[in-house]
């Protein structure tokens, strides 16, 4: 009977750890399932795919990584080390489905590997190629605007030559065509399938596509609940490159960032991304994952003013501005370090972008700058931002107001819903605001072209329009497609510099994309898309 | 009965009628603009107003509409530009997911409230009437997105007691043969044992978060319906006439108490199936609540729509059946409309 207590609490201990034993117990892998866990990577991100073919009507961008994936693309690029990341080689292209590519003075011609198949097991032929480039210029919507950025705009340019050679036709020269052929839009796809299945309101398939890859990519999709989860198996047959090493991924989307980076910390999923800027630090001061960091190519956060409407229709105006931001803290407290300074340089820009801007934390100029430009007082106006990408830009444009009031320049915070954010950018009427931009082609001129040329396209959300910008431009542009280096270099430094004494827009920092994952997963390439390329990736 | 609930219908239909047009009118007066978010961020003006024809959001809004309820007549509830999925099939897919998730916590809520409910209403006064108002308390003010968080933290993270917070079924599981879409039901049907315990491991905490949030009304309605009950003239009688206190209380204090906590039930239930979002973001649970709110963000019309509908065509149903409830706890109680 003496023993009876300790018997009593030695029996609720075995009794709450067979509990705690029988509600643990899926994670105690059967032999089978250990081994899949081992073949198997597990993603987990916020968002899902809408759509698994990026020409689809409003694929959006968790849809573009199952197409880089899934399908495959003439050409794509070579890596290189860039501090110890694998980075896109701008300038090498690797063959995919082409096993040979013969540029031309008027035109690149590509032979096709002849043993490639599509998932179904029907060969990749010439023919393919021409519908899914054709299909690509004709669909409307992004897929032909980023054709249209390589001066890819008409079917008649995409040849076939004979039953394993295309030629695409260039209507100009243009530095940015060969490139624009090794995005994720230019993808071939299974013309034969597709159009068995597209309707008579659909001649593209695009229905078809929505839902059912049609490509010969690295990987197939075998499951896809919208909003849950993407499962993909290895394309055993790739003919694309060498066999991917992991055999199947999951992803699965988890919209609370605090459940992600538990996930990650306990081992149970394999790479996150989109996880909040300060929680990544914390884990790579934590050392348990591995977290790569790598400035966003071609792109930058930036302080847009409309040059259209007084005040900020005075560069004076603009340049008090670009002294007043508080560039220093908002590295610090709103990116927790995680991003590229692009402030406070000294001497000319070099000819590259995005690169630092002359201006620094300095009141007392901007004070004076404003006085020079008439307003003592300062003046009133409101500060937008997109409500998406709330985790960055609150603090930031708290941090603005707070700084600009120094000066004088009243300002109220307008947030708005992502839903609306593009509508009121399309406007062009908001007299103060932060963006972002990045270009898929990491191009200088490219850039210019599309956010300080007087074309006034939709991404020169200011309404700049400046003639000496313009012939900048316009110049580096024609010196890229012959080859002129010289006047490339001269014309590009020119359009930084106006772009720096004029500042229609403040460039802020240069945002990293960044990815945690576990120890022993490895192989992560960064791309010009930001997504995952599963095909590298290696799982210890 | 039967002719009872078919005038009950009736008086539905126009209220339906009115949830689809303010329904319809409300999302078109959403701030967002649907065809720019899904042009994307490379879009020209051009691309947009592509888009916007090929959804059809160029016509006057008249005729909108009556494409609208044209689909509607047949059963088409639109197309989801979130998903990619016809809304039908996506709602098809999520209010089971919501459903079960949502009768687990009311069951666990039950288990507990109800009785605790009625011991705090015959021993006013003591240590378990102070106990349930300290956990009514509780429950009502820690926001569900709070305590579903710390009982990730704590049960996942901390111990490793629960499984992984990602869903219905955990990653190396497959689903079993759709019958209910219930999981617990549709794996006990297939014979997968092993697939009702994952499936049942991963419900537990979402489970648990919202019963300690709905705890709250059912035990205070549950107390004060039976004190008033306990207070009344049949009681007194009861006790008079000698019945020992257990027929008192269970025969005929609580079947009289049990009106107000029905209908109690019936409003936790609608309303904790349509406001969960939180829970089902904290554990990225397929259900309905997060389709509609990733809709909204979205500006995407059609899940929204389908959304409000099926929600009021569920309470429509939900308040039928109290109303048949009634009538079988209460006699007196007649169905009318």
């Amino acid at each position: 009977m003496t023993n009876t207590p300790i018997d009593r609490r030695r029996f609720l201990q075995t009794a709450s750890a067979t509990t705690a034993a029988a509600i643990a117990a899926p994670s105690v892998w059967s032999p089978a399932k250990a081994q899949a866990r081992q073949e198997t990577l597990l993603i987990v991100s916020e968002s899902g795919p809408n759509n698994l073919d990026i020409h689809g009507v409003g694929t959006n961008v968790p849809g573009y990584e199952v197409s880089w994936n899934t399908y495959d693309r003439l050409i794509s690029h070579e890596m290189k080390d860039v501090n110890g990341t694998a980075y896109y080689d701008r300038d090498k292209f690797k063959m995919e489905l082409a096993e040979d590519m013969a540029v031309g003075d008027m035109s690149v011609t590509f032979k096709l590997k002849k043993n490639a198949t599509f998932h179904d097991g029907t060969p990749v032929t010439a023919k393919d190629v021409k519908w899914s480039l054709d299909r690509a210029v004709s669909v409307g919507g992004f897929p032909t605007f980023q054709m249209k950025a390589g001066s890819l705009e008409k079917p008649e340019q995409f040849v076939v030559v004979d039953d394993h050679t295309v030629r695409v036709d260039f209507i100009r020269k243009d530095r940015l065509t060969i490139p624009d052929l090794a995005v994720i839009v230019p993808c071939v796809v299974n013309s034969e399938l597709v159009k068995k299945n597209a309707g008579p309101n659909d001649p593209w398939g695009l229905e078809y596509t929505k839902q059912t890859p049609a490509g010969s990519g690295a990987y197939k999709v075998t499951k896809w609940t919208p909003g849950t989860e993407v499962v993909l198996e290895r394309n055993e047959d790739w003919k694309g490159g060498t066999l991917p090493k992991v055999r199947r991924i999951i992803w699965r989307m988890v919209p609370s960032a605090g459940n992600r980076r538990a996930l990650l910390e306990r081992g149970d999923a394999d790479i996150s991304y989109e996880l909040p800027n300060k929680d990544f630090v914390e884990l790579k001061d934590a050392g348990k994952l591995s977290i790569v960091s790598t400035p966003f190519s071609n792109g930058c956060q930036y302080l847009g003013m409309n040059v259209k409407q007084p005040p900020f229709d005075n560069p004076k105006v603009r340049q008090a501005v670009a002294y007043a931001i508080p560039y220093q803290k908002i590295m610090d407290a709103v990116l927790f370090g995680l991003g590229k300074p692009l402030f406070g340089a000294s001497g000319s820009p070099a000819a590259s972008w995005p690169v630092a801007h002359q201006y620094n934390t300095d009141m007392a100029k901007a004070k004076a700058l404003l006085t020079e430009a008439g307003y003592p007082n300062g003046f009133e106006t409101t500060i937008s931002f997109d409500l998406g990408f709330a985790t960055i830009n609150e603090p930031l444009a708290i941090l603005v107001q707070e700084s600009l009031g120094q000066i004088g320049i009243r300002t109220t915070i307008n947030k708005i819903p992502g839903a609306n954010w593009r509508t009121e950018l399309n406007k062009k009427v908001m007299p103060l605001y932060t963006n972002v931009f990045s270009g898929w082609l990491d191009y200088p001129e490219y850039f210019f072209f599309w956010c300080y040329h007087g074309a006034n396209s939709v991404f020169n959300t200011m309404s700049y329009q400046s003639p000496t910008m313009d012939a900048f431009i316009d110049g580096a542009r024609k010196a890229a497609a012959v080859g002129d280096a010289a006047t490339y270099e001269k014309d590009v430094k020119g359009f930084i510099e106006t772009a720096f004494t004029d500042v229609p827009r403040i460039p802020l920092f240069q945002p990293y994309s960044n990815v945690a994952m576990q120890k022993n997963v490895s192989g992560y390439q960064y791309w010009f898309h930001r997504r995952l390329d599963y095909r590298a990736l290696v799982k210890a | 009965m039967l002719a009872q609930i078919g005038k009950r219908f009736l008086t539905v239909i126009p209220s339906l009628i009115g949830v689809i047009i303010v329904t319809f009118l409300l999302t078109r007066v959403l701030p967002g603009d649907t065809a720019s978010y899904f042009a994307g961020p490379a879009a020209t003006p051009q691309a947009i107003a592509e888009i916007r024809t090929k959804l059809g959001l160029d016509k006057p809004l008249p005729v909108q509409f009556a494409d609208y309820v044209a689909a509607l007549v047949k059963g088409d509830l639109g197309q989801s530009l979130t998903t990619g999925q016809a809304v039908t099939k996506d709602i098809a897919a999520r209010l089971p997911a919501s459903a079960e998730l949502t009768l687990a916590g009311l069951f666990l809520a039950m288990s507990i409230a109800l009785p605790l409910g009625v011991m705090a209403a015959v021993r006013q006064g003591s240590w378990i009437d102070h106990l349930c108002r300290i956990i009514a308390t509780a429950g009502v003010s820690l926001p569900v997105f709070f305590t579903g968080l710390l009982l990730v933290y704590v049960f996942y993270f901390i111990l490793g007691w629960t499984p992984a917070p990602l869903g219905r079924l955990d990653v190396f599981y497959s689903e079993p043969a759709r019958v209910t879409g219930f999981l617990l039901i549709d794996s006990l049907i297939a014979g997968e044992f092993e697939t009702f315990r994952a499936a049942f491991a991963q419900l537990i905490l979402p489970a648990v978060t919202l019963a300690i949030f709905s705890l709250a009304p059912i035990t205070r309605m549950t107390r004060a319906s039976m004190l008033a009950v306990l207070g009344a003239d049949f009681v007194r009688t009861a006790r008079a006439s000698g019945l020992d206190s257990s027929t008192i209380i269970g025969t005929y204090a609580f079947r009289n108490a049990m009106l107000p906590v029905v209908t109690t039930l019936g409003m936790v239930f609608s309303f904790l199936l349509g406001a969960n979002v939180l829970v089902e973001k904290v554990f990225a649970w397929p259900g309905i609540g997060s389709y509609a709110v990733e809709a909204l963000i979205a500006s995407d019309y059609a899940p929204i729509q389908g959304f409000v509908l099926t929600m009021a065509i569920l309470y429509v149903l939900l308040n039928l059946m109290i109303d048949i409830l009634y009538g079988v706890i209460d006699p007196r109680v007649r169905l009318e409309g």
